[in-house]
């Protein structure tokens, strides 16, 4: 890197405040230095709320009303940082341009892609629309759009999201930028497409030779197409390097907790004479799906088909798939949530055809974790009532005193200080709600807890520490768990057995260790290359 | 699209027949008559009366022939207005009903729409504030308050305006009415609209053509406008209904003649068939801007579709 050249964008002492109704500003970036040559791949690395996507709102102008920046953004050496919206026009869309975290709703509904593609030439490159829309035919074809003639009259509800993202990075191109700001472009999307995308961005780089930011919490990311990493924790810069050398090694402790913090440790298989606790024989799970205007048209959607499942005392089954697999259908159908077809036995017990009432009966045994940890927990609850809830239902004959000890040793159980149980939840982070969720199914004593991807909306370190909270849990309970993700370094550390489901059909089943080291399917042989392929595509 | 509107226009026949059925005895339920008067009348010239008008015959046999009329498009005389038939009132002032509700409408979509746009623009600032403020007033003070008051300030106290009357329609004589009607509906847009923009400027895909570098005014208009016009359109349907049937209390402080005082009249005078009259124009209006409402929101939104 030689000095003596400007480079393409310069960040110098930046921050950004964001005025709040309490009279406290927040400081949300403080006074970073970051710079970016032409054609080179740099990655922003910090988990939620350490400001890696502010500094490029700014940069972009992009901040939200209630928020303003100061410092210096420079690109190739003039300053764009506080410029009008119109000479800043100037540069955002044409010189450097943005993809965002979520596809499927970046795109306006109201308009057809071709037509979105095209807004950028004609106000950038004031081309006509007829010459507009063959650039925006060829910006398809460059992403990889089947078909993409047609694809230009479609509207952006008739796509995917991963065919969103790729019309997002057409858009994104239009005007050959220097520079392509992609803010977690593949965060929202399943791990096979979140592979299809990286690779795309990869090849085009490569063909275009522009420069790349992302703005990532996925190391892999980062190890696969960063030649340098800043890491951010709390607003500021803690390390900054050669990935290889961050890598290799990192010479923060942040930035070191960070690199360790994938799930570790495996979880042994039971005994092969534990009982079996929950069956499912035959489950299958349909909805029926009315359309024309007078619901006249029918037709059955099979969520879950014919799926056998055997939980043992002490087992962790992994149920792996992406959106739409019926994963999640599948564990709910299990805890009779749904209207389910087939046999669920619990305990030996026939549950498939008793009454709702009767079920009741049954729950305590049976508890659920969701994955949101921010809309699963009633805002107007201090944590005790929301703990203590269920007790009042399948324990009535305990007083108020006797359930508070219990809420004592479930917050307790979970690692949580007790004396927090006269709060309420937006008074905790991510990571403590999901803690409380834990404790709200442990008061119980359950013997089977379903987790219905517990840790996807909690950050990779904290993700880390749930997943060591569950396995003792597990240990000192002897609890089954159904544990349901997509994410299959969280799987392989939790479960003993895995099974990996598509359109709602089990596609391969077996030990952890089988699956992951020796997977004979296909599907899952790509869910594996995507998630854990760490050769670096852009070689 | 062609085959839902004729599906919807098929599904109006039965529900505007249940209208009509339901208000045709709902009507007579209530006590007394057409003739009724103070001083009761003369028997036998009741007994007269009675007969002319069918109202001696079962109830049941008075219905089968009010349908029969109506199929014929025959709506029967006014029993109170005695020298006019339904249908004669309605085509006198319907049309004048429809004008000023008409241009009513039209000022508080456009003026209500813009004023919106605005508030939504400066978003807790002074413009925003001011708006809001006025169109709360707009939607509080009744218009029996707003009338005179305007009539006080432009007709007595500037002379601008005549002070009320129709004049043969002249387009002096329509301005004040048309504000005092439109002023409530202008608000209610303003505020609908102001809403659904200021949605509208969150949403990501704002962010997306801010990122893109599109200019201000295709930001608002062509990105944030359409989908903030779905509320004010589903609102806009049912008012434009209401607004186009005539106000009782505009056409009686301004001396209009149009059709909102038949509602009120008929139903205190026991006028069975301008009641009935009134009750079918009213359906159909509103079953006909529904569906305008149903087909503009295909329009501006291709995610509704309805094959």
């Amino acid at each position: 890197m030689t000095d003596t050249r400007t480079p393409l964008l310069d960040i110098n002492d930046l921050n950004v405040h964001f005025s709040t109704n309490s009279d406290k500003d927040i400081h949300a970036v403080r006074g970073i230095h970051m710079h970016i040559e032409k054609g080179e791949t740099v990655a922003v690395v910090g988990e939620s709320g350490s400001g890696k996507s502010q500094v490029m709102m700014s940069a972009m102008g992009l901040l939200a009303d209630n928020g303003w920046a100061t410092g210096s953004v420079r690109y190739e050496g003039q300053e764009i940082l506080g410029l009008s919206r119109r000479k800043l026009n100037s540069y955002r869309g044409s010189k450097m341009t943005m993809i965002f975290q979520e596809p499927m709703t970046s795109l306006d509904p109201l308009y057809t892609i071709g037509r979105q593609i095209c807004e950028p030439l004609q106000v950038h490159q004031k081309m006509d629309r007829k010459r507009a829309m063959a650039r925006a035919l060829e910006l398809l074809e460059l992403v990889g759009i089947p078909d993409p003639k047609n694809r230009l009259k479609s509207y952006p509800h008739e796509m995917s999201g991963g065919q969103r993202q790729r019309v997002m990075i057409a858009m994104a191109l239009a005007n050959n930028p220097d520079l392509l700001i992609a803010d977690e472009p593949t965060t929202a999307l399943d791990v096979t497409i979140q592979a299809q995308i990286l690779q795309l961005l990869a090849e085009l780089q490569k063909k275009l030779g522009m420069a790349i930011l992302f703005i990532t919490h996925d190391l892999n990311i980062v190890r696969r197409f960063a030649d340098r990493v800043y890491v951010m924790k709390t607003g500021e810069v803690v390390e900054e390097g050669n990935t290889k050398t961050i890598f290799d090694n990192p010479q923060h402790e942040y930035t070191q907790m960070l690199l360790s913090a994938e799930p570790e440790g495996r979880k042994p298989a039971p005994a092969a004479d534990a009982p079996i606790l929950l069956e499912g024989k035959g489950v299958n799970v349909t909805f029926n799906i009315t359309s024309g205007a007078f619901g006249t048209q029918k037709h059955e959607l099979r969520a879950v088909n014919n799926v056998d499942l055997r939980l043992h005392q002490g087992q962790t089954i992994g149920i792996v798939g992406e959106s739409g697999s019926g994963k999640s259908t599948l564990g709910r159908a299990l805890l009779r949530l749904t209207n389910v077809s087939g046999e669920v036995m619990l305990d030996g017990e026939d549950m498939s055809h008793i009454s709702k009432e009767a079920m009741r009966e049954h729950r305590k045994r049976l508890q659920l974790v969701f994955q949101d940890p921010f809309g699963s927990l009633s805002p107007r609850m201090m944590v005790g009532q929301i703990i203590t809830e269920g007790l009042l239902v399948h324990h009535p004959e305990l007083s108020a005193r006797e359930r508070d000890l219990r809420a004592i040793e479930a917050l307790e159980e979970v690692q949580l200080d007790p004396s927090m149980r006269n709060r309420y939840p937006h008074e905790f982070s991510g990571g403590q709600r999901q803690r409380i969720a834990i404790a709200r199914a442990m008061v119980l004593k359950p013997r089977i807890v379903v987790l219905d991807e517990p840790t996807s909306a909690l950050d990779r370190s904290v993700q880390k520490q749930i997943v060591e909270l569950l396995r003792d849990l597990q240990e000192k309970n002897n609890l089954s768990y159904l544990f349901i993700s997509h994410d299959l370094s969280v799987v392989r550390a939790m479960s003993d057995y895995v099974m990996v489901m598509k359109q709602g059909v089990i596609v391969e089943e077996g030990l952890t260790e089988q699956i992951f080291d020796a997977p004979r399917e296909l599907y899952t042989k790509q869910l594996m290359a995507a998630a854990f392929d760490l050769e670096p595509i852009s070689a | 699209m062609l085959r839902y509107v004729f599906k919807r226009l098929l599904t109006a026949i039965p529900t505007l027949f249940i209208i009509v059925t339901l208000s045709f005895f709902l009507i007579r339920v209530a006590p007394g008559g057409p003739f009724d008067l103070e001083r009761p009348l003369d028997p036998k010239v009741m007994e007269n009366l009675n007969k002319i008008y069918n109202l001696n015959e079962p109830l049941w046999q008075q219905y089968l022939i009010y349908m029969n009329n109506v199929l014929h498009g025959n709506l029967g005389p006014s029993f109170f207005f005695r020298d006019f038939t339904v249908a004669e009132m309605f085509g006198n002032g319907l049309p004048i009903s429809i004008e000023i509700g008409g241009y009513a409408l039209l000022m508080a979509i456009l003026v209500g729409g813009m004023l919106g746009v605005w508030a939504a623009l400066k978003q807790n600032e002074v413009p925003d504030y001011a708006v809001m403020t006025v169109a709360t007033m707009g939607i509080t003070i009744p218009n029996f308050v707003v009338a005179p008051i305007l009539t006080l300030l432009f007709g007595v106290m500037l002379g601008w305006l005549p002070v009320g009357s129709w004049n043969n329609g002249a387009w002096a004589n329509k301005i004040l009415p048309i504000i005092t009607l439109g002023l409530p509906q202008v608000a209610v847009v303003a505020r609908l609209t102001r809403g659904a923009m200021i949605e509208a400027l969150r949403s990501h895909h704002i962010r997306t053509a801010r990122a893109n570098g599109l200019p201000g005014w295709m930001i608002v208009v062509v990105h944030a406008l359409r989908g903030a016009l779905l509320p004010v359109v589903s609102y806009a349907g049912p008012a434009a209904a209401a607004l186009l049937t005539g106000s009782v209390v505009i056409e009686t402080v301004f001396g209009i003649p149009g059709i909102g005082r038949y509602f009120v009249q008929g139903a205190l005078n026991r006028d069975y068939p301008l009641v009935m009259g009134t009750v079918i124009v009213i359906a159909v209006f509103i079953m006909v801007f529904n569906l305008i409402v149903d087909l503009l929101y295909a329009l501006l939104d291709p995610r509704v579709r309805y094959d």
